[in-house]
């Protein structure tokens, strides 16, 4: 550059340090982060395990859906309580807070505009998009952890944190119980990522907040709808609903396996095409909106 | 280096029946303060999305400095910025965090520009406010701003001063010039004659998608057919006598008659001989607002 006058250029030192996936990931979770709607999310998952906290107080003669694994232990012990959590949570609460962000995090910045300003930087569409479903999978680990650990809080609080029955029937000591629910968790997250990833699958073919939102949830009674018919049984083990139950592998001794694993792949088997779509579209897509 | 700022080719966008762009070429040199003007519905937001790579063309192709941004992606803007239609940031963000937001999807040390460019746009009082909270011009500035955080070599502008005040408009354009005499090229899209006359030194003038000329602003106003305003003593006769000359239409106070100065010098002569007073012979150079209409008129 001989000119005085021309400001820098991108030159060398650009092609050192261009920005990449790692930057759009935290700028995408500092994002959610100003968003009311992140907290509307995380609020639900945490004041939904206090209610029922609350609940189960004021009405403890029992009587309640007896076929959730750990009901029966709920009164006895904390450790109880985010295992029931778990297993309601998977109808529609969790799907529903999931999708809340999973399916806004495109079609928000579609119908902003916003997403024609992000396009015209450094970064290419394929790390914008990979930012952004890393960062709703984050939001949806959040969420869970969240969900999980208010559980066994308050749980603990009012019920203590005493040793545990497994689904075998015998006895877990309090700090095992703790470490197998942080694992029951984990293998937890496995189907909640296939939602979320779905989730971010219509809110890019959608561009449309609420759609997505609404879609993600409908798309996860579909399952469980086919999950109940006895007819389609056959199809049960690759159905999402059977995987949000997986988690009870961990809680048997000894541990069962098999189904985390089944898990694992078929979540896979769910978000990696959702995910893969979405992209191929995102990458080509013409950029209108705003 | 010969590589020019902007290079399109044949750009096609097609709409189903409708052909937002048809068969566009643009050169723009590089110093270039490039006007872009066409009536709304024109192409001219299609245009300059193809040019940054936000829609793909249906046909030809859009270099940047020499890249073309569906082959090259991001790289292809290295060196460029700007905005289509109005900026968009992110409501919920305050002015500065949008703008660090950006330039970290820039790199290159854009972030140390934050400051400059929200002094150069005279944004920095309201910096620490939320975006949803500002104006539709404190948007656009901010939108400029945004842009030179890139440190650009080329800005494209979508109808910069649109929406504004007058006030507004005036400082957005000395703003413009102020870029444009630190060297950088600029592609001005705007249906604003005036503000194109102001700023711009080249033209492509674009009607229902297609660029109807394409060059110097002021060799399109020079080699237009001139005109000239006549008043006589017997209008009636005179624009009968006028009508082989060139053509005439009748104005609110004489007629107005197409021609170059030997048409003038004859008409005067024919005008003396049949016995009618000259009371006046103006000659008036077309405005681009004339020219945009002689250019679009057959178009419609």
């Amino acid at each position: 550059m001989s000119s005085v006058a021309v400001p820098r250029t991108a030159t060398a030192s650009a092609r050192a340090r261009r920005p990449g996936v790692v930057t759009v990931y935290r700028w995408e979770l500092r994002k959610l982060i100003a968003q009311k709607r992140t907290f509307i999310g995380l609020g639900s998952a945490l004041a939904v395990p206090l209610i029922f906290v609350i609940a189960m107080v004021a009405d403890n003669d029992g009587g309640g859906p007896d076929d959730l694994p750990f009901w029966g232990l709920v009164t006895e012990t904390g450790f109880a309580v985010p295992l029931v959590c778990l297993a309601f949570g998977a109808f529609w609460l969790l799907p529903l807070i999931t999708s809340l962000v999973a399916g806004d995090i495109v079609a928000t910045e579609d119908h902003n505009g916003t997403l024609k300003t992000i396009l015209t930087r450094s970064v290419d569409r394929w790390q914008v998009f990979a930012g952004k479903a890393l960062a709703a999978l984050t939001y949806t680990a959040a969420l869970l952890f969240t969900y999980v650990g208010v559980a066994l809080l308050a749980g603990g609080l009012i019920w203590g944190f005493d040793p545990l029955t497994s689904l075998s029937g015998t006895q877990i000591t309090a700090g095992r119980a703790l470490l197998l629910t942080g694992l029951g968790t984990l293998a937890y997250l496995l189907p909640m990522a296939a939602i979320a990833s779905i989730g971010v699958m219509l809110s890019t073919l959608t561009r449309n907040s609420a759609a997505a939102v609404v879609g993600t949830l409908m798309v996860s009674i579909l399952l469980q709808i086919v999950d109940a018919i006895s007819a389609l049984d056959v199809l049960d083990p690759y159905l999402l609903p059977t995987q949000f139950n997986a988690w009870q592998g961990i809680l048997r001794e000894p541990t069962d396996w098999d189904p985390i694993l089944r898990s694992a792949w078929v979540s896979a088997l769910y978000a990696a095409p959702a995910l893969g779509w979405a992209l191929t579209r995102f990458v080509r897509r013409d950029v209108t909106g705003g | 280096m010969t590589t020019l700022p902007i290079e399109a080719r044949g750009l096609v966008k097609r709409y189903g029946d409708i052909t937002a762009v048809d068969h566009v070429d643009l050169t723009v040199g590089a110093g270039d303060v490039y006007g872009y003007l066409g009536p709304n519905g024109a192409g001219k937001t299609t245009s300059l999305r193809m040019l940054l790579g936000l829609i793909r063309p249906d046909e030809g192709s859009a270099r940047l400095f020499g890249r073309d941004p569906l082959l090259e992606g991001a790289r292809a803007l290295d060196g460029v910025a700007g905005f289509v239609e109005a900026p968009r940031f992110y409501p919920y963000l305050s002015g500065r965090r949008n703008l660090e937001l950006v330039a970290a999807l820039d790199g290159d040390g854009a972030e140390y520009r934050i400051g400059e460019a929200l002094d150069t746009v005279d944004l920095a009082d309201r910096a620490k406010d939320k975006v949803g909270g500002y104006s539709h011009g404190m948007r656009q500035r901010l939108g400029i701003a945004g842009a030179l955080l890139r440190a650009p070599r080329l800005l494209l502008l979508d109808e910069p001063t649109t929406g504004l005040d007058p006030a507004g408009m005036r400082d957005m354009r000395a703003l413009i010039r102020r870029l444009a005499d630190q060297g950088i090229t600029v592609l001005l899209s705007s249906h604003l004659m005036t503000e194109v006359e102001e700023l711009c030194d080249r033209v492509a003038i674009v009607g229902s998608g297609r660029v109807l000329y394409e060059g110097a602003l002021e060799e399109l106003i020079t080699t237009a057919v001139g005109r000239f305003e006549l008043r006589t003593t017997d209008d009636a006769q005179a624009a009968e006598l006028a009508a082989p000359f060139g053509e005439v239409t009748q104005v609110s106070d004489g007629l107005s008659f197409s021609g170059d100065e030997r048409t003038a010098a004859e008409l005067s002569i024919a005008l003396g001989r049949a016995g009618i007073g000259i009371k006046a012979l103006v000659p008036r150079t077309p405005t681009l607002e004339e020219l945009f209409f002689q250019l679009t008129e057959g178009d419609r």
